[in-house]
C-alpha cells in the first residue's frame, strides 16, 4: 500500500474528503457571519446560539407528538414570526408606532403565559394534535430558517438597530450576551446532556468509496452547503438586489437618497444571515448531539474563518471555510492534539502579513 | 471573583429559603448554628455536566436529609456552581468552610475534586465525593478528610475493560479525550486490557472541549484494523463519537466500548444508535426493589425523572455521613472532619441505592460495579428502561486493591 508521510493514502483520502465536509460547515456559518458584517458592521455573536436554535426547531418538529418540552418550545419560538406577521398587518391598518409597540406587548405577555398554562396551552396543544406525528427533516429544512430567521429580525428591530451609532464593539458584547442568554434558557430547560435525532431515512446508509465508507448523510451536507453557498453568492453579486445590498453597505446615504428602504434591507440582511446559520444548525441535528453547547465550540472557529477570509468578504469565507475544514482534517491524522489550534495558528500569520484578511480590501 | 461571590450567595439564599430543611432559617440561625449540620452541594449546575451531576445530585441530598429525618439536630443543604473550573470551586470551598459548611457533597470534574480535597484537609472538614472519576482520590492523593462514594476509573476500566477482552475483544484502540481524566481512563483500561493478553494499537487524542466532529479519528480508529474501540471520554464527545461510529459502519467491523457512560448520556443518543453497548454503573434505577422504592420516592424531588448514578452517590454518601454524625454527637462531629470521616469508616453502610458496603482506610466506598448493556428500542418497556444486567462484580474485586493504590493512610 503507498504511502504519505507515513500515512496510508486511502486514509489520508478519507481524511481530506471529511475536511471538506467540516469545511462545509464552516463555510455556511461564516457566510452568514460575513452578510451580516459586511452590511451591519456587526460580529454577530449570535450566530452559535442561532445554529444552536435551528438544531433544537428541528428536533421539536419530529417530537411535536412525543413531547411536551417540544410542543412548548415550539409555540414559544414562534412568538418573533407571529409578532412580525402581526405588526405588518398593523401597519397596512396604519395604526401609530406607539400602539403596535403597545400591542405587541400585550400579545407577546398573553402567548407566553398561555405556553405556561397547564399542559402547555392551546397553542402547544393545537400543534401537538395537528401534528400527532411531527414533522420530519425535510420541513425542518424550510421552517427552521423561518422561525429563527423570524427571532433574528425581531433581534434586529429591537436591540442591534440601536447600537449602529456606536462603535462595532458594542453590537459584538450585545449579540455575545444575548447568545449566552439563548444558551442559558436553552440550558435550563433542555439540559445539557442534549436529545436524540435521527438521520432521515432517505439518507441514511452509506457509500462504499473503496478507499472509504462514505456515509450518504454527509454527502448531502457538502451538496446542500456548496447549493447554499453558491446560490448566496449569485444573489448578492449578479442581482439588483445584491447590486443595491453592495452599493449600501459602501454608501448608505447615498443609496437611501435613490429611494431605498435601506433600514429594511439591513433587517432583512440580519435575518437571511440568521436563516444561513439555523440551516446550518438543522443539517448538524442528525450527526452532532443536538445540545445548547453545540454552537460555542463552532462559533469560535468560525469567527477566525471570517477573519482569515477577510472580514465581510463573500467569497473569502467560503473558500477559506473549506480550505480550513481540509487543513484541520490533515492536522488531525499528522498531530491530533493540535487540531483545535491550527485554525487559530494560521489566523495569526494571516493577520500579521495580510491584516484585510485574504481576500479583503484593506 | 465578583460574580463569584454573587453565586455563591444566591445558591445558598436559595437554599436555605427554597428547601425548607434545617427548621426556619430566619427565626436566629446563628443560634441554632451549633445544632445544625450544614451541606453544601458543590457541583456542575451550568455545563457539559450538568445533568449527570448538578440539579440531581442537590435534589438527592435532599431526599437524603428527609430520608434520615430528625434525630436531635437541623441538616441544612447549600448548593453551588462550580461551572468545572478548579479556581471556582477551591474559593467556593474555602468561603464555604469559613461560613460554618461542614462538608462538600458531590464535587464532579476530576480537576475540582483534587484541588477541592486539599482545602478539606488544610481545614479538616469533610469531602463526600461522588461526581468525580479519577481513582486518584484515594491513590496518590488521598486524604483522611475524604469518602469517595460512587464510582472511579479504575472501576469503570476494569467491568468494561475485562468484559470485553473476555467476549474476544483482545485488541484496541482509543479515542481519548486530551486531558487528566481522559489519559487515566485510557491509561487503566490499556492496563487491563495488557493483563488479559490483550494489545493497544493506538490511540487519538482529541482536543478537549473544543471538537465536535470526530469523524477523522474514527477513520484513524477503523484504519488501524483493531477490534475494540474504547471511548475514554464522557458526556457529549462519547455521544458524538457512537453516532459518527454508526453513521460510517465502524460498528460492523469493531465493538465499540464507551468507558464513562450513563442513563442520561443513553437518552441523549436514543437506543436506536446505543443499542448493544456495554458500560459500567454503580447505580441504575431499576436494579431491584429498593431502588426502585427510592425512584419512587424522589421522584417529585427529580423532577419526574430516576435518579441518575452520581446523584444517588449523593444521596447515599449523605445518608451515611449523617448516620455517622448521629452516632459520634454533632459537637464532635462539626469539630473534625478526620473524626467524622473515620467513624464513617468504622460504620457499615447501608442504603437503598448501594445495599451493604463499607468505607476502606483510603476513603474508598466498597460496593457492587454492575456492567449493563444497552437495550434495544423494542426490548424497552418505558421511556427510562434502557438497561440489561449482564454480570455483577462484587464490591471486593470491583476497585483497586487497598495496597495498590500508593495512598500514604494505608501504610501508616
Amino acid at each position: 500500500m503507498d504511502e504519505i508521510f507515513g500515512i496510508p493514502t486511502p486514509l489520508l483520502f478519507g481524511q481530506l474528503l471529511l475536511g471538506l465536509i467540516n469545511g462545509a460547515f464552516y463555510a455556511m456559518l461564516s457566510l452568514g457571519l460575513a452578510i451580516i458584517f459586511g452590511l451591519l458592521n456587526i460580529i454577530n455573536f449570535t450566530h452559535g446560539a442561532q445554529f444552536m436554535m435551528g438544531a433544537f426547531v428541528a428536533w421539536m418538529l419530529l417530537s411535536l407528538g412525543s413531547a411536551d418540552a417540544a410542543r412548548i418550545g415550539l409555540a414559544l419560538m414562534l412568538l418573533p414570526l407571529v409578532l412580525l406577521l402581526l405588526d405588518w398587518l398593523w401597519l397596512k391598518l396604519r395604526l401609530a408606532q406607539p400602539i403596535r409597540l403597545g400591542l405587541g406587548v400585550v400579545v407577546s405577555a398573553a402567548w407566553i403565559a398561555a405556553c405556561f398554562l397547564e399542559n402547555g396551552g392551546p397553542v402547544s396543544q393545537a400543534l401537538g394534535a395537528t401534528f400527532p406525528n411531527g414533522l420530519s427533516y425535510w420541513w425542518a429544512l424550510l421552517i427552521g430558517p423561518i422561525v429563527v430567521g423570524a427571532s433574528g429580525v425581531l433581534l434586529e428591530r429591537l436591540m442591534i438597530a440601536q447600537l449602529y451609532k456606536l462603535d462595532h464593539l458594542y453590537g459584538l458584547l450585545l449579540t455575545f450576551g444575548v447568545g449566552l442568554i439563548i444558551e442559558g434558557i436553552f440550558r435550563n430547560e433542555f439540559g445539557s446532556s442534549g436529545l436524540p435525532y435521527r438521520i432521515p431515512p432517505e439518507l441514511s446508509g452509506a457509500w462504499d468509496l473503496g478507499f472509504m465508507f462514505m456515509p450518504v448523510y454527509r454527502g448531502w451536507v457538502v451538496v446542500a452547503a456548496l447549493i447554499l453557498c453558491l446560490a448566496t453568492w449569485l444573489v448578492i453579486e449578479k442581482t439588483r438586489l445584491g447590486a443595491y445590498l453592495r452599493a449600501a453597505t459602501e454608501r448608505a446615504e447615498l443609496v437611501q437618497a435613490f429611494g431605498i428602504n435601506v433600514p429594511l434591507m439591513i433587517t432583512l440582511t440580519y435575518g437571511a444571515g440568521v436563516a444561513l446559520a439555523a440551516v446550518g444548525g438543522v443539517l448538524a441535528a442528525p450527526i452532532y448531539s443536538v445540545n445548547p453547547q453545540m454552537g460555542v465550540n463552532l462559533i469560535i472557529v468560525v469567527f477566525a474563518v471570517v477573519v482569515i477570509g477577510g472580514m465581510g468578504s463573500i467569497l473569502g469565507s467560503i473558500l477559506v471555510g473549506f480550505g480550513l475544514g481540509v487543513v484541520e482534517g490533515l492536522t488531525k491524522v499528522f498531530w491530533p492534539e493540535a487540531s483545535a489550534t491550527v485554525i487559530f495558528v494560521i489566523m495569526a500569520i494571516v493577520l500579521l502579513t495580510r491584516p484585510a484578511g485574504l481576500f479583503g480590501r484593506a | 471573583m465578583t460574580t463569584t461571590r454573587r453565586q455563591l450567595l444566591s445558591a445558598a439564599g436559595a437554599a436555605t429559603i427554597g428547601t425548607g430543611i434545617g427548621g426556619r432559617p430566619w427565626q436566629g440561625a446563628r443560634a441554632q448554628a451549633a445544632n445544625t449540620i450544614r451541606l453544601g452541594v458543590i457541583t456542575d449546575m451550568s455545563g457539559l455536566y450538568r445533568d449527570t451531576t448538578g440539579p440531581g445530585s442537590v435534589a438527592m441530598t435532599q431526599q437524603a436529609v428527609a430520608d434520615f429525618g430528625n434525630r436531635g439536630f437541623t441538616v441544612e443543604v447549600l448548593q453551588a456552581d462550580h461551572q468545572n473550573r478548579p479556581d471556582v470551586g477551591s474559593n467556593l470551598t474555602r468561603q464555604w468552610f469559613d461560613q460554618g459548611v461542614d462538608a462538600v457533597v458531590d464535587v464532579p470534574t476530576s480537576s475540582v475534586a483534587l484541588a477541592v480535597n486539599q482545602i478539606a484537609r488544610e481545614k479538616n472538614k469533610v469531602h463526600l465525593n461522588s461526581g468525580a472519576a479519577t481513582s486518584d482520590l484515594t491513590g496518590a492523593q488521598c486524604s483522611p478528610n475524604t469518602v469517595h462514594w460512587t464510582y472511579d476509573t479504575y472501576m469503570l476500566a476494569k467491568s468494561t475493560g475485562a468484559a470485553v477482552v473476555k467476549a474476544g475483544g483482545d485488541t484496541w484502540f482509543f479515542i481519548t479525550a486530551d486531558y487528566a481524566f481522559g489519559h487515566a481512563l485510557e491509561r487503566d483500561t490499556a492496563n487491563f486490557v495488557r493483563a488479559q493478553g490483550g494489545r493497544v494499537l493506538g490511540a487519538a487524542r482529541t482536543p478537549f472541549p473544543a471538537t465536535t466532529d470526530f469523524s477523522a479519528f474514527l477513520l484513524q480508529a477503523q484504519a488501524s484494523r483493531a477490534k475494540v474501540l474504547g471511548f475514554a471520554n464522557a458526556s457529549t464527545d462519547t455521544v458524538n463519537c457512537i453516532k459518527g461510529a454508526r453513521e460510517f459502519g465502524l460498528h460492523r467491523s469493531m465493538r465499540l466500548a464507551a468507558l464513562l457512560m450513563g442513563v442520561v448520556d443513553i437518552r441523549a443518543l436514543g437506543l436506536e444508535a446505543g443499542q448493544g453497548l456495554l458500560l459500567t454503573e454503580s447505580f441504575y434505577w431499576d436494579l431491584n426493589d429498593r431502588t426502585r422504592a427510592l425512584t419512587a420516592r424522589s421522584r417529585a424531588r427529580n423532577q419526574d425523572r430516576p435518579p441518575a448514578m452520581v446523584p444517588a452517590g449523593c444521596y447515599g454518601v449523605t445518608l451515611h455521613y449523617l448516620k455517622a454524625v448521629a452516632e459520634m454527637g454533632i459537637t464532635a462531629a462539626k469539630a473534625s472532619g478526620v473524626e467524622a470521616v473515620n467513624r464513617m469508616k468504622a460504620l457499615p453502610c447501608d442504603d437503598d441505592a448501594f445495599g451493604a458496603g463499607h468505607i476502606r482506610a483510603d476513603g474508598r466506598k466498597i460496593h457492587p460495579g454492575y456492567l449493563f448493556q444497552v437495550k434495544s428500542p423494542e426490548e424497552s418497556t418505558s421511556p427510562w428502561d434502557v438497561y440489561k444486567l449482564v454480570t455483577t462484580t462484587p464490591g471486593d474485586d470491583a476497585f483497586r486493591p487497598l495496597n495498590e493504590g500508593g495512598c500514604a493512610l494505608v501504610r501508616s
